[in-house]
């Protein structure tokens, strides 16, 4: 029997392999080439002298028990004891054969059939054991690549979080400066928008002041020249009294009544228009009040064309009215609507004025006022016979700073300024135009 | 004498009356008032022979004192009616266009009703 030699030398080349003894440990690599020379010298031996088979047999229990020994014993072999599991049972076997044999060869022969079943086991038991821990070591070593790969993963990961994290620290810091880039710049705009909203109304204050000179030096006129012609009549009563003539006594004391009434009339009449005045050049409160639509757009009507007349003594047109008496009291904030319709009346004798320069035989320039009760809501309607609005500019004419008149002469806020004007009552602001033939601005107000 | 007035007040017509009720009670004077001078010239067509003075406000609506003055002076040439301009804007420009459209007089707001009056007096000689 050879097995034993057999089992040490795959054993020892297994080791010297797969430890890669000539490397890493080169003094047990001497020994174990050694015992690998040796054992090869003692198998040969074994095979070819039958005589020392038994010795053999010893030599190479006791070789193969050392083996085992030192690969328990020695920590460098420490990951290769699954051997002593192994082979093991076989050395045991073994020397409980070998001992059988030496004790009563004719006992061995008898219990062979028993001995080598064990023999058989044994051996089965080693290449089990060398099956198992081979295929546990693969899926050992694929499990830590998977782990090693996953670590790797992972460092990848939180690189990249890492390269993230600062950028977004980075994006946030530029998001957050332009942030209150922007918030500075929304104040400067709402500070100069308010700038400019003031000197529109401004503007358009010194646009109304010729017409509300002229507005109130009418009634001024009426309530100086009836005062003076009362002053007379009150003369001629006293000349009456002396007189005793009662029946022209009551005569002009009805007279004088009357004028009374006249001058308290155009007395309001100016005070009304001076309120107004005010009112126009008044920051808005914003404060909504019941206010007679018929009543505002005449004195706006009014404001505009005269307004427009004094600044230039060529201007003429004629103005039509259509009110519609069930329009009646509407809560609006009368100052503003009131610049609406200024500004859309101004746009419309500026329109007729324009067209009245080309020169066109029969044309009268004409500007119309309408209002209208319908349902819910009340419209307001400024038309006119002027040259109408070109296609291309149609779209923009709500625009903030569009102007088609010269730099200088209009802000361009005027409709922009309308439009928010009405959109904040709840209301529309629509326009019609057909080239050559006028222009319609319709507002809508809710009741 | 016949008078009409245009203005486009419309208590000048109450004023006028106090102003000149004197003139007025002894048929010295008679006076006529329309708002426009669309309407002036409506009236002088069914008034032809009685519109003899015209106080007409440069400032209206419509058709303007300028106008109605031109249009005036066109129409009725032998003889013209006298017109006399009342305006609110007394300026240059205003005067030397109501001389040339053939304009008698010009007087400026606030009207003073003596010195209308003697100027009324005046055309009457």
């Amino acid at each position: 029997m050879s097995l034993e030699f057999i089992i040490i030398i795959i054993v020892v080349s297994y080791l010297r392999k797969r430890l890669q003894m000539s490397l890493t440990m080169p003094e047990w690599n001497r020994r174990f080439l050694w015992l690998l020379y040796g054992s090869v010298g003692l198998l040969i031996l074994q095979v070819s002298v039958p005589r020392f088979n038994a010795v053999g047999n010893w030599i190479s229990i006791a070789v193969l028990g050392l083996l085992l020994y030192i690969i328990y014993k020695e920590k460098v072999f420490e990951s290769e004891r699954f051997l002593v599991t192994a082979l093991l049972p076989l050395l045991g076997v073994l020397l409980f054969e070998d001992t059988i044999i030496l004790i009563s060869r004719s006992f061995y022969d008898k219990w062979k059939s028993w001995i080598d079943p064990l023999h058989a086991f044994a051996v089965i038991w080693a290449l089990g054991t060398w099956i198992v821990t081979r295929k546990q070591r693969s899926e050992l070593k694929k499990a830590r690549e998977k782990a090693y790969e996953e670590e790797q993963n992972n460092r990848i990961i939180s690189q990249m979080k890492a390269r993230l994290e600062v950028q977004v620290a980075e994006r946030t810091a530029a998001l957050t400066r332009q942030k209150e880039e922007l918030e500075h710049t929304l104040t400067e705009l709402k500070s100069t928008q308010a700038q400019l909203i003031q000197s529109e109304k401004m503007a358009s204050l010194g646009e109304l002041t010729a017409g509300i000179a002229h507005e109130i030096q009418n009634p001024l006129n009426f309530v100086n020249n009836f005062s003076e012609v009362n002053k007379e009549l009150l003369e001629e009563l006293k000349l009456a009294i002396d007189k005793g003539s009662m029946g022209e006594v009551k005569a002009l004391a009805d007279d004088i009544i009357e004028n009374e009434q006249k001058i308290n009339h155009h007395g309001k009449r100016a005070d009304g228009i001076v309120k107004s005045m005010l009112q126009h050049s008044r920051k808005s409160t914003g404060q909504k009040e019941l206010t007679d639509i018929n009543a505002l757009c005449d004195e706006y009507l009014r404001l505009s064309f005269h307004g427009l007349r004094a600044k230039d003594k060529s201007f003429n047109a004629k103005f039509k009215t259509d009110f519609d008496t069930a329009a009646g009291k509407i809560n609006i904030m009368p100052q503003e609507i009131g610049r609406v319709l200024l500004n859309l009346l101004n746009n419309a004798f500026y329109a007729v004025n324009e067209k009245k320069q080309e020169g066109i035989q029969n044309y009268e320039p004409a500007v119309t006022v309408q209002t209208k009760k319908t349902g819910n809501s009340v419209s307001i309607t400024v038309s006119d016979n002027g040259n109408g609005i070109p296609e291309k500019i149609k779209d923009k004419i709500f625009q903030p700073f569009f102007t088609t008149k010269q730099t200088g002469q209009g802000t361009g806020l005027g409709l922009s300024l309308s439009f928010d004007i009405i959109k904040s009552h709840g209301g529309n602001i629509n326009m019609e135009t057909r080239e050559k033939e006028g222009t319609k601005f319709i507002i809508t107000l809710p009741t | 004498m016949k008078i009409l007035v245009v203005d486009d007040e419309k208590d000048i017509q109450a004023l006028f009356e106090q102003r000149f009720r004197k003139e007025i009670r002894s048929h010295e004077m008679e006076f006529s008032f329309v708002y426009s001078g669309e309407e002036a010239l409506a009236f002088m067509n069914d008034h032809i022979h009685e519109a003899v003075l015209i106080l007409s406000d440069i400032n209206m609506p419509g058709m303007s004192g300028l106008e109605l003055l031109k249009r005036i002076k066109q129409r009725y040439e032998n003889p013209p009616p006298v017109v006399m301009m009342i305006t609110a804007y007394g300026d240059e420009e205003n005067y030397q266009k109501s001389l040339s459209y053939g304009a008698d007089d010009f007087l400026t707001k606030p009207l003073d009703f003596l010195l209308l009056k003697e100027k009324l007096k005046k055309i009457e000689v």
